[in-house]
């Protein structure tokens, strides 16, 4: 079977506003520079990066949430990355994101119920979904009455969660999700989307500055580092024998909770 | 020899829910403690506390903060702020809040040599420009001269360092000082701390949620729940042998990439009856 996406080139630069002339154009800061990878169905992909890596502007672009400036995104076999917004929209389902600030991205205004049944509602899609979601990310489903204040951190990020494969989506995009939240509901979060991967059998990407967390999750690994990939490898075979300069750095930096770590 | 002791140190917020219950620890000249607990626990308020700058919402009910065996909860205001102003400084969480963005880094740091120590501009500018060194920032004399928008996340967390140390004061209180860093920078800037901490002997308070970084930087470590202390002890014995479940289940839910298996554990239901119920018991016990 073909792999869900698959990605040549992508290049996205941003005009730079700060150093705009009076008349004329902004000259284009480059972000993302001609990045090549595909990823397989089923895969957890842990995208990671220091920050200002591009990590997210890639998620954004997979996700068509910006276009990119040149290359393809195959989606399925069809070009994505420069798909008209009309001819996008029946796709959208098909690939969700959960965002890392659930209180920005959850409308404080609106019950958990109307959060969940909007984007079923804007597909055509059963709205008694909405409580079933619920049910597999193991919030009662009493919680459609609430408003995201009246929730936990972690319980906030279940709804976002539940928002996405409310859907049933072929793709999630998870940016940075855990990393607002303390660590017993950071495992607890963790351990959802494992189950959910497993029971609905989705492709993930899990885009996180943090290798640890990645570890746990993502079967695959890629290391993005000022826009380019330096290293793209599985997750057992990078943490055991990193071959890039960079992911080194990385891990030798991590501070694990360990005394006797050298750090140094 | 204890430089810092608090001893049953309870606050709550007024005729409202308690924030801390009864802690106490202590900390040596020159030692550096960890407060570690998830959010909401109450480790930056123990920082705040001691240095004065608790909400307005909160009082005091009982306790003693003995700084260099003077109880500050017993002088005027004027006298404690005078005390804390010379003993302590912060290192705050986020360099961006904590700098003045409409003056130059220059100013922001000399004003406790002029203010605190009573010092002429020149000898504050000079000793500027010694500390900015001290913290591996390349060009003091262009960085003094800067604003904060100028420069990056890592070089205002050192310019915060400086300006800390710059009265070698006696204790740093640092919160969270390296939560917003990439994990690159955060070694660089706590390996600054501890360096810092170890040339000028200054005692260390050292609040965070993670407790990777405390075994780096800490010899003592004190976990919170509620406002509760459940553990005080050495670090070394706390990662071998966590005395307290909760501290087990937060060590064994700290994500850790050499060992997956073992870690990201979800802190089990049972663990967490058990430390609210130690909690129910002290406000049961204090009404």
């Amino acid at each position: 079977m073909a792999d869900l996406y698959s990605v040549t080139g992508l290049h996205v630069s941003l005009a730079d506003m700060t150093r705009k002339p009076l008349l004329g154009a902004a000259p284009r800061i480059g972000i993302l520079h001609g990045l090549t990878f595909a990823i397989g169905r089923g895969e957890v992909v842990g995208i990671v990066g220091g920050s200002g890596s591009g990590k997210s502007t890639l998620g954004r672009a997979l996700v068509r949430l910006l276009e990119p400036t040149a290359g393809r995104i195959l989606f399925d076999g069809q070009d994505i990355a420069h798909l008209p917004e009309p001819a996008l929209r029946p796709l959208r389902r098909r690939f969700q994101m959960i965002f890392q600030d659930p209180l920005s991205s959850l409308n404080p205004r609106q019950t958990v119920g109307t959060i969940l049944r909007a984007p079923l509602a804007l597909h055509g899609l059963p709205l008694a979904r909405a409580a079933e979601a619920l049910d597999a990310v193991g919030l009662p489903r009493a919680h459609l009455a609430r408003y995201p204040h009246e929730l936990s951190g972690g319980q906030r990020q279940r709804v976002g969660i539940a928002r996405a494969i409310a859907l049933r989506p072929d793709f999630i995009l998870a940016d940075e999700i855990v990393s607002g939240l303390d660590v017993s509901s950071q495992a607890q979060v963790l351990a959802l989307l494992e189950t959910l991967v497993r029971d609905f059998s989705l492709t993930l990407a899990f885009i996180s500055h943090d290798l640890s967390v990645v570890r746990r999750l993502c079967t695959r690994i890629i290391v993005l580092h000022q826009g380019r990939i330096v290293e793209d490898a599985p997750a057992a075979r990078l943490f055991d024998a990193p071959k890039a300069e960079y992911t080194r750095m990385l891990l030798s930096a991590i501070p694990l909770p360990d005394p006797d770590q050298p750090w140094d | 020899m204890t430089f810092l002791a608090v001893e049953g140190l309870t606050v709550r917020i007024r005729r409202g829910p308690w924030l801390l219950r009864g802690v106490s620890l202590a900390v040596a000249a020159g030692e550096a403690r960890g407060l570690v607990g998830e959010s909401g626990a109450g480790k930056s308020m123990i920082g705040k506390a001691i240095l004065g700058i608790l909400p307005r919402a909160a009082e005091v009910v009982s306790g003693r903060i003995l700084l260099d065996g003077t109880d500050l909860l017993r002088l005027s205001d004027r006298d404690r702020r005078a005390r804390i102003g010379r003993l302590c400084a912060l290192i705050p969480q986020d360099p961006l809040t904590a700098l003045n963005p409409a003056r130059r880094i220059g100013p922001q740091i000399t004003d406790r040599l002029t203010d605190i120590l009573g010092w002429d501009r020149a000898r504050a500018q000079a000793r500027a420009a010694e500390l900015l060194a001290e913290v591996q920032i390349a060009d003091p004399p262009r960085v003094l001269k800067s604003y904060p928008h100028e420069l990056s996340g890592g070089m205002r967390q050192r310019v915060l360092i400086a300006a800390a140390f710059a009265a070698e004061p006696k204790l740093i209180v640092a919160d969270e000082p390296t939560t917003a860093l990439d994990v690159t920078v955060q070694r660089e800037v706590l390996r600054l701390i501890a360096g810092m901490q170890a040339r000028h002997g200054t005692a260390l308070l050292f609040v965070t949620h993670d407790l990777g970084v405390v075994s780096k930087v800490c010899r003592r470590l004190s976990v919170l729940y509620a406002g509760k202390v459940v553990e005080d002890t050495d670090v070394r014995a706390f990662f071998r042998t966590p005395g307290h479940p909760y501290s087990a289940a937060l060590l064994a839910a700290t994500p850790k990439y050499t060992d997956p298996d073992s870690s990201l554990r979800p802190v089990p239901s049972a663990v967490i009856d058990a430390v609210r119920a130690e909690v129910a018991a002290w406000d049961a016990a204090h009404g």
